[in-house]
């Protein structure tokens, strides 16, 4: 699509207790911009679409190379990472940014995400190492096995998935497909594995494996690809087993 | 004495492995970062981490990858402290192994090595095309153990300003300043590090990350600080020229077989091979992407006449690319459009990484007492150009210099923080507090990041891969020019909430004195050395160069002095890429 100016309509808040309000911009169009540069633009002259001089828009951002995971937001209506979110490839006008619905915003398009890292601590995603000394070589693991795991290893805590949940809401406890992604990915580690069943303990509760109502929005969603439905699946395998493990040597 | 305290500023690799190790040891941290510590730059490094692992029966050892890195460095790093690293990397890796990196495995379930350049034998330790981010999620993780333990408190979205500094001259703790609240505080430590990463936001455009503007450790060198080393900025030859950065396009393409090229009468010519027969597209970052450069901007003959040549991959197997190049052919995907599987992708040499940075001795510490600094924001393992693969590794291993070392220290202070005299915090809150208010107010007529971009324009222009002493000098004068004008800006923005405006204007006033430190180190320096070149001085000149240069900060502008180098293990040779490493050892 051809333009001569970016047409963007922003959803801002100036504050965590303040109300949000609509702003509009008009950015001079080049080619081979994204949303992230847009809004570069902005700060550089922060006037609005009416010609008033206002406050350049707050975001978060980092790598802009999709791997970090801090510019998540609602483009046009659809979670994802602001600077994989090309103009180019835009049709609509004027594009819509929003920040992501289900975390408290900290100003504009900034919100906090501070719930994903504590899910991970629920579910003890790490590998409970003895130390960080030589121990010298590691267990072997199969190249098979490692080329799954580390498709799940990729998940940068964007929030994308738990944005496109309808069982992620205010009124449910759920931690999500990316905490749960986690507890399948350090099950799988020939040293993480001899946790299991602590992790397994962690999502058979509340908020756990049991919330999901396999709408299956999260693997759409995810734009690193991760087969998040799939870790969900194999994690309901583990917790019955396990489960009727728990019941029979109890 | 009182409870000991640790402060680490900057959640990237190096700070948490620092962080790891001072935990292990029995002292509480303190973690500062700008970002949730697992979006910080370290996710960035694709290509892998050295360690002479020698899983391939190639013969390969550490003394070996001791001499590339010495060598790739052209001699300008203290050996002691790079052999020590080097010894420590297949330790270093098997640690890592054990925490949960994905490394990619041989059909046995070993750890898999690559080539990269600057080297003859496989030494790369990787996991896909993503190897810093799963290094950095599993230090991630770790930390985030010791967290739940209740051994690291983290301060997530607070900037570091400034070290609190006693009397004696001794780092008591930080002032820091948290970005949504705007709250400017002041916290005690008994050692502080400085894990800060590099400053490519100097640069305008680079392969760093936004957060990557070398702001933290710009301010403890106005406070004192040596900076050593600036005018080693390593430019990598291989990214993808974008409007808002420029994306890195690893060097393990060339590792696993992909080209450089461009046409020349008609034909692809592959002039590293050409230039470079006994290395070939494998040559350090400095001699390829002089060789780029030379071939855009002075042959004139970049792709499609513009300052653009091929990385040619479409000859490999499109399976074999997914498996060890996804990451990255994601990024070019997305990002350009093409799939590099079936076209060549198009690239130009961007600033990449910082050789330079704080002056440490070989703990990590700097010359104020207590006030340590660690990983890209150290000057210590490079030399005058880095190999690839070996930032990684001395990220993580001079994480695990500077955790023990801090808490070594600590046990040897006979006066904890906690009871010094609490005037000493609250005369560097102030000063903080009165810049802040300063800043608040600002209500001239430039615009920061209008400012910012001039900056990186002719920092690009001038101080990257060829360098010319009259257009340093006038790059010197640029930036004293923009230091005026920064006092003339508007803050637009006046808000006592999540005012990224005010942030970013004290961080570009310490980005430009940084760019002054990179530049008259520059203009100074008159031979041409690993990543710096100057045609006017072409050759490399060991009597009087091969010394570490040291700036320290005056109101007027950085003072220059200068150090020996410790060249004790190796001798310097002659380097050269044409021919292999043995024939330059009778030189």
């Amino acid at each position: 699509m051809t333009r001569e100016y970016i047409h963007l309509k922003i959803k801002r808040q100036d504050n965590p207790d303040s109300a949000p309000y609509w702003e509009e911009f008009k950015v001079p169009y080049k080619p081979n911009m994204n949303v992230v540069s847009v809004l570069m633009e902005i700060r550089k002259n922060p006037v609005n679409a009416n010609g008033q001089k206002t406050t350049p828009v707050v975001w978060e951002c980092n790598c802009l190379e999709e791997v970090c995971g801090a510019c998540s937001m609602r483009i046009n209506g659809v979670p994802r990472q602001a600077c994989s979110a090309l103009i180019d490839k835009i049709d609509k006008s004027p594009i819509i940014l929003e920040p992501l619905s289900k975390f408290p915003v900290i100003r504009d398009l900034q919100i906090d995400r501070q719930i994903m890292f504590d899910y991970l601590k629920k579910v003890k995603a790490w590998v409970n190492v003895d130390g960080s000394w030589d121990l010298g070589p590691g267990p072997l693991f199969p190249e098979k096995t490692r080329q799954w795991a580390y498709q799940l290893s990729r998940c940068m805590t964007c929030g994308c998935c738990l944005e496109s949940c309808p069982n992620y809401n205010e009124k449910s406890a759920f931690i999500g497909p990316q905490a749960l992604n986690q507890v399948r990915l350090f099950n799988a580690h020939p040293i993480g594995k001899m946790d299991k069943e602590k992790r397994l303990d962690a999502i058979m509760g509340p908020g756990g494996i049991t919330e999901c109502g396999n709408a299956q929005n999260c693997a759409k969603a995810c734009p690193k690809e991760i087969p998040l439905t799939v870790s969900i699946a194999d994690l309901n395998k583990q917790t019955v087993l396990y489960g009727l493990k728990r019941w029979l040597y109890k | 004495m009182a409870e000991k305290k640790i402060i680490v500023v900057g959640g990237g690799l190096s700070g948490l492995m620092a962080t790891i190790k001072a935990v292990e040891r029995g002292v509480k941290v303190d973690l500062f970062s700008l970002v949730p510590v697992k979006r910080s730059h370290s996710c960035c490094a694709q290509g892998g981490i050295n360690a002479a692992l020698d899983t391939k029966g190639e013969g390969d050892s550490t003394w070996e990858h001791f001499d590339d890195t010495i060598y790739g460095g052209d001699f300008l790093a203290n050996q002691p402290p790079v052999k020590n690293m080097c010894d420590a990397a297949p330790g270093l890796i098997y640690t890592m192994d054990r925490m949960g990196v994905m490394f990619s495995r041989t059909p046995e379930g070993r750890l898999d090595l690559r080539l990269f350049g600057g080297v003859k034998k496989r030494r790369t330790v990787f996991a896909g095309a993503t190897t810093g981010q799963q290094l950095l999620y599993a230090c991630d993780e770790q930390v985030r153990k010791w967290e739940d333990a209740g051994m690291v408190k983290k301060y997530e979205g607070w900037e570091f300003l400034s070290a609190v500094i006693d009397d004696q001259g001794v780092c008591r703790g930080i002032i820091a300043q948290d970005l949504a609240t705007m709250e400017i505080r002041a916290f005690v430590a008994d050692a502080v590090l400085l894990a800060t990463g590099g400053a490519g936001m100097i640069y305008g455009k680079s392969t760093n990350s936004v957060i990557n503007t070398g702001s933290a450790a710009s301010a403890v060198y106005q406070q004192g600080v040596y900076y050593a080393n600036g005018e080693f900025v390593q430019i990598h030859p291989t990214a993808m020229p974008g409007d808002d950065k420029n994306r890195l396009m690893s060097e393990s393409a060339r590792g696993e077989g992909g080209r450089i090229w461009t046409y020349k009468d008609g034909k692809p010519w592959y002039f590293l091979e050409e230039w470079y027969p006994a290395y070939g597209n494998l040559v350090p970052r400095d001699i390829a992407a002089r060789a780029i450069f030379k071939v855009c901007v002075e042959m004139g003959l970049g792709v499609d006449g513009e300052n653009k040549v091929y990385l040619d991959l479409t000859h490999k197997d499109p399976e074999f690319l997914d498996n060890r190049l996804g990451g990255i052919i994601e990024i070019y995907e997305k990002f350009h459009g093409d799939d590099p599987r079936k076209v060549p992708m198009k690239i130009f040499p961007s600033v990449h990484y910082f050789m330079g940075g704080i002056h440490v001795d070989w703990n990590h510490q700097t010359c104020i007492p207590g006030l340590f600094a660690s990983g890209e924001c150290d000057y210590m393992y490079h030399g005058a150009n880095r190999l690839g693969a070996n930032s990684l590794l001395s990220a993580l291993y001079s994480g695990t210099v500077a955790g023990p070392a801090m808490v070594d220290y600590i046990e040897g202070l006979s006066k904890s923080s906690k009871d010094v005299d609490k005037k000493h915090f609250e005369r560097e809150l102030k000063r903080q507090q009165e810049w802040h208010d300063k800043i608040l107010k600002m209500n001239g007529y430039e615009n920061p990041y209008k400012l910012h971009e001039e900056m990186g324009d002719i920092m690009t222009e001038n101080v990257t891969v060829v360098r010319y002493n009259d257009r340093l000098k006038a790059t010197d004068e640029k930036l004293q020019e923009l230091i005026q004008r920064w006092h003339k800006i508007n803050i637009e923005d006046t808000s006592s909430w999540g005012n990224q405006a005010v942030m970013f204007t004290k961080q570009l006033w310490n980005m430009l004195q940084l760019a002054r430190v990179i530049t008259l180190g520059a203009l100074n320096r008159n031979e041409s050395r690993g990543a710096h070149y100057k045609p006017e001085f072409p050759e490399r000149d060991d009597e009087n160069w091969l010394k570490t240069t040291k700036a320290k900060y005056t109101p007027d502008g950085p003072v220059f002095e200068y150090e020996e180098v410790d060249t004790s293990l190796i001798k310097p040779r002659p380097r050269k890429y044409d021919v292999d490493k043995e024939a330059t050892m009778n030189d």
